[in-house]
């Protein structure tokens, strides 16, 4: 996107946003997108860790058939507070709410998001939330797992599940409130000749993410006031003894759970757009069809829900239909694949950590994407409805999907948000260690999966002992992977070399202004002449 | 694809197959695979190709594409449309005939609780954590559960349904080779989920029916509905002469009665089921409608042994043919 910006009018240059203030006050009062985006990054990269040592715990545990290095009822609240942690107090934020909140006023030229104190406010409610979350985590857990299925959830458990769901109710606020703000701000603040169309394809992921947070999240919020209503007060909703529908409880948890599971993947959709496009060098192939495929997986992806209940005795003629519709919705995502790769050709590549990321993205993605056809192909979700191999789909496109493009965005954006350059070739074996530890994590959960072994099991017989081995081996290398970029990140924070302005040759508005940018974000007003990804592939 | 291909067989080295839906539902699986194996081969060698031939610096030329990109995205769309299309049929296909139960199929009661599986046979014999069954014989399980949702899944059949308590649910198979299978609980039901497993033994018809034999306990199970039905006060009101508030059951199973509201329903296993937990649903017509709703307050053992003392009430006990349409 080339922009024509008119020379600042004073000499002096504005005060970047990061020296800007240095007092605790001025982070917990500030009213700055890009620091209200580092708050959340600090917030998000907690709760990873936590959910992080979460999964290690398991996977230690794991490598004993009998259960013995674990006890069943740790084990259950390891793996709920290992999905509770991860899905609402760090996948949902983490593009969004960090990279979003950062980049996005930056991306469309304007100063900052439309609500300033609607934004902070959000950050405020997402950590009453978490310190919910936390607290009925270290009273003693819950061991429900995520989902919270009712009867077990509402009547059974003996967990502190209403603290839980009260936190992971409170945190949805957050996300109506960042939401809200981000539709406001992508149709309001725009900089002049900045059409739709010219929008980069992050800004469109943001926006879809932010309509399905506004309208899925108070479902969630309602399916969760309801179960609580039950197990508090014994109103029958859900359990069968007190009159209630068990399945009911499903049918509302999907409707906001599976398109929060696009809330997860379209910005990681969006960053790889960005990636792709600035290390290949060439505009995005079939912008406008990558655009409407955002939408349109946003749209289709309300109507899907069913197919976690094929199983579950709903009718099996409306089992049809959900399973017809989820084939529907992976067009727009195996499009989106397909264009990726069709970018790459002529293009002029770069293989900097960044891209490496992407890369890794789109193999895990669509490895993510086409077990997920296993799953919505109705007779084979029958046998493998509830097994590891539903535990390896989710984690092909929730970490093999987003979190590699949360690193990739990360590592790209990092000099513009810290002003500070990483060491390129510790970023670029990060990233090699993260693909292969990811693959031996998890692809044998795919096989473990249909020889039968099911999830949520302390203890398992004997026959899936090996592959649960090599599973543990790869969480190690992992590990490991996650470690570094921490290690590396931290110390370019003080020691690395300055950043330009453009250290990649970007096009792209926030490109544009000082690395770190100043807290107006730009001197005057940009003006957009052009489309996104204005790259030429002959030039260097 | 083909139960001949190395794929196939090497899906059976794997795991067993060992019901008639096991094959079908594997060949889905493989189809996908395949479909699946070839679109990662070509993405990822179209990729590393592309990054390696058009990597900075190379000389290869980058002239702009001569075919318009919509043909192209149209190309793909279209295509990736019809494949996926192709594969919901076939799962879809294989799934309705997975779902329906076929007509006689011999019933197995099956609760599940936490965290056991307690299992009845059509004799009354009881098994906890085992299922016999015949094989090459239509099996039709009836489902349900006194606590939290279940899951009943059996890998080497590739079956599974979800046991929801508040219903009754099925799940149907015809067992093809005789051995000991392993059955899971695949739905996260608290504390000892991983310790609710069992196996099921499929063995000949003529060694099932002898072990059936062994345990039949037909009798006693009459003998036990026959206390419940005093113990719930079903007697009360339903058994002759005092059948003024009620219809008398004797002899009621299988026959057409008028409703409330008009139409008539034939009592079986899920009407009387319905009837005893939910009264109000679908009433016999003719009768004030004052009897408790039993949901929640019989639990489901006892429930399926009431329903086959019902059953077995013969008219011998001096029938009303007709419930009373008035007083």
């Amino acid at each position: 996107m080339k922009a024509t910006a008119e020379p600042p009018a004073g000499d002096a240059p504005a005060p970047d946003y990061l020296s800007s203030g240095y007092s605790l006050r001025s982070w917990l009062c500030t009213l700055d997108h890009k620091r209200i985006g580092l708050l959340y990054l600090v917030s998000i990269t907690f709760f990873f860790m936590i959910g992080a040592a979460a999964a290690a715990a398991m996977r230690v545990a794991l490598l004993s058939p009998k259960g013995d290095l674990i006890v069943s009822d740790v084990y259950n609240r390891l793996f709920t507070l290992h999905g509770v942690l991860m899905i609402w107090f760090f996948l949902i934020p983490a593009v969004p709410n960090v990279l979003g909140n950062f980049l996005l006023p930056l991306m469309i030229g304007a100063r900052d998001v439309a609500f300033p104190r609607l934004n902070l406010a959000s950050w405020y409610i997402f950590m009453t939330g978490a310190a919910l979350a936390l607290y009925a985590i270290l009273a003693g857990g819950v061991d429900t797992g995520w989902t919270f299925y009712t009867p077990y959830s509402s009547t059974y458990s003996n967990g502190h599940v209403m603290a839980m769901a009260a936190g992971v109710f409170i945190a949805g606020f957050s996300s109506i409130a960042t939401g809200l703000n981000f539709i406001v701000t992508i149709h309001r603040l725009r900089a002049p000749g900045l059409t739709w169309f010219r929008l980069p394809l992050f800004v469109w992921s943001l926006y879809s993410t932010s309509i399905i947070l506004v309208l899925a999240t108070p479902v969630l919020a309602l399916t969760l006031f309801l179960m609580v209503l039950e197990r508090g007060f014994g109103v029958g909703i859900f359990d069968p003894k007190i009159g209630g529908d068990p399945l009911l409880f499903q049918h509302l948890f999907w409707f906001y759970s599976h398109p929060a599971v696009y809330v997860m993947i379209l910005p990681g959709m969006g960053v790889v757009s960005e990636l792709v496009a600035c290390f290949a060098r060439k505009p995005i192939y079939g912008y406008r069809v990558m655009a409407f495929a955002i939408l349109a997986i946003a749209a289709l992806g309300f109507l899907v829900w069913g197919h976690h209940m094929f199983v579950s005795s709903q009718s099996i003629y409306a089992g049809v239909v959900f399973s017809l519709l989820s084939f529907l919705v992976s067009v727009p995502s195996a499009i989106k694949v397909l264009n990726w790769t069709a970018t790459l050709h002529r293009g002029s590549i770069r293989l900097d950590a960044p891209m490496l990321y992407a890369l890794g993205f789109m193999g895990l993605f669509t490895v993510g994407g086409l077990t997920g056809l296993f799953l919505a192909t109705m007779a084979v979700d029958v046998h493998l409805h509830g097994t590891y191999f539903v535990v390896a789909h989710f984690h092909y496109v929730m970490v093999g999907g987003m979190v590699m493009a949360y690193m990739g965005g990360m590592h790209y954006w990092w000099p513009k948000i810290s002003g500070r350059m990483y060491h390129e070739w510790s970023a670029r074996i990060a990233a090699l260690l993260i693909f292969l530890g990811f693959n031996l994590t998890f692809f044998p959960q795919f096989i473990l999966g249909y020889l039968g072994m099911p999830r949520r099991y302390y203890a398992y017989p004997e026959e899936f002992h090996a592959l649960n081995v090599l599973s543990t081996a790869g969480a190690s290398i992992l590990g490991l992977g996650y470690l570094l970029p921490l290690i590396y990140l931290s110390w370019s924070l003080c020691r690395g070399p300055r950043a330009p302005a453009n250290p990649w040759g970007a096009t792209g508005l926030e490109w544009q202004t000082p690395s770190p940018p100043p807290t107006g974000n730009f001197a005057t007003t940009p003006i957009v002449t052009e489309g996104p990804y204005a790259y030429r592939p002959e030039e260097p | 694809m083909n139960t001949g291909s190395p794929l196939a067989t090497l899906a059976t080295l794997l795991l067993t197959q060992a019901s008639t839906s096991a094959a079908r539902i594997d060949h889905a699986a493989l189809g996908l695979l395949a479909a699946s194996a070839v679109l990662v081969a070509v993405l990822a060698g179209l990729n590393l190709y592309f990054v390696v031939r058009y990597r900075r610096g190379s000389a290869v030329p980058r002239p702009p594409s001569a075919l318009a990109s919509w043909k192209i995205e149209t190309l793909w769309i279209v295509a990736t449309t019809i494949g996926f299309l192709g594969f919901f049929a076939w799962g879809a296909r294989i799934y309705l005939d997975v779902e329906r139960p076929p007509a006689g199929a011999d019933e197995i009661a099956v609760i599940g609780r936490q965290w056991m599986w307690d299992i009845r046979q059509p004799n009354g014999r009881r098994e906890f954590n085992e299922l016999h069954v015949p094989v090459h014989t239509d099996i039709r399980l009836l489902l349900t559960s006194e606590d939290v949702i279940h899951s009943f899944f059996v890998p080497a059949f590739r079956l599974k349904q979800d046991v929801v308590p508040g219903k009754q649910v099925s799940l149907w198979f015809n067992a093809t080779a005789e051995g000991a299978f392993p059955f899971y609980c695949s739905e996260f039901c608290g504390s000892k989920h991983a310790n609710m497993i069992g196996v099921v033994v499929a063995e000949s018809p003529e060694r099932y029916a002898r072990w059936l034999a062994q345990g039949d306990s037909a009798p006693e199970r009459l003998a036990r509905g026959g206390v419940l039905y005093q113990r719930y006060g079903c007697s009360g009101c339903h058994t002759q002469p005092s059948a003024v508030h009620a219809p008398a059951l004797a002899g009621i199973y299988g026959r057409q009665i008028p409703v409330t509201g008009g139409g008539f329903v034939r009592v079986d296993d899920a009407y009387l089921r319905d009837c005893i937990l939910t009264p109000g649903k679908v009433a016999p017509a003719g009768y004030p409608l004052i009897m408790p709703a039993f949901q929640g307050v019989v639990p489901e053992g006892d429930l399926i042994e009431l329903i086959a003392y019902i059953r077995e009430l013969d008219a011998g006990d001096r029938v009303d043919p007709n419930p009373r349409t008035s007083r």
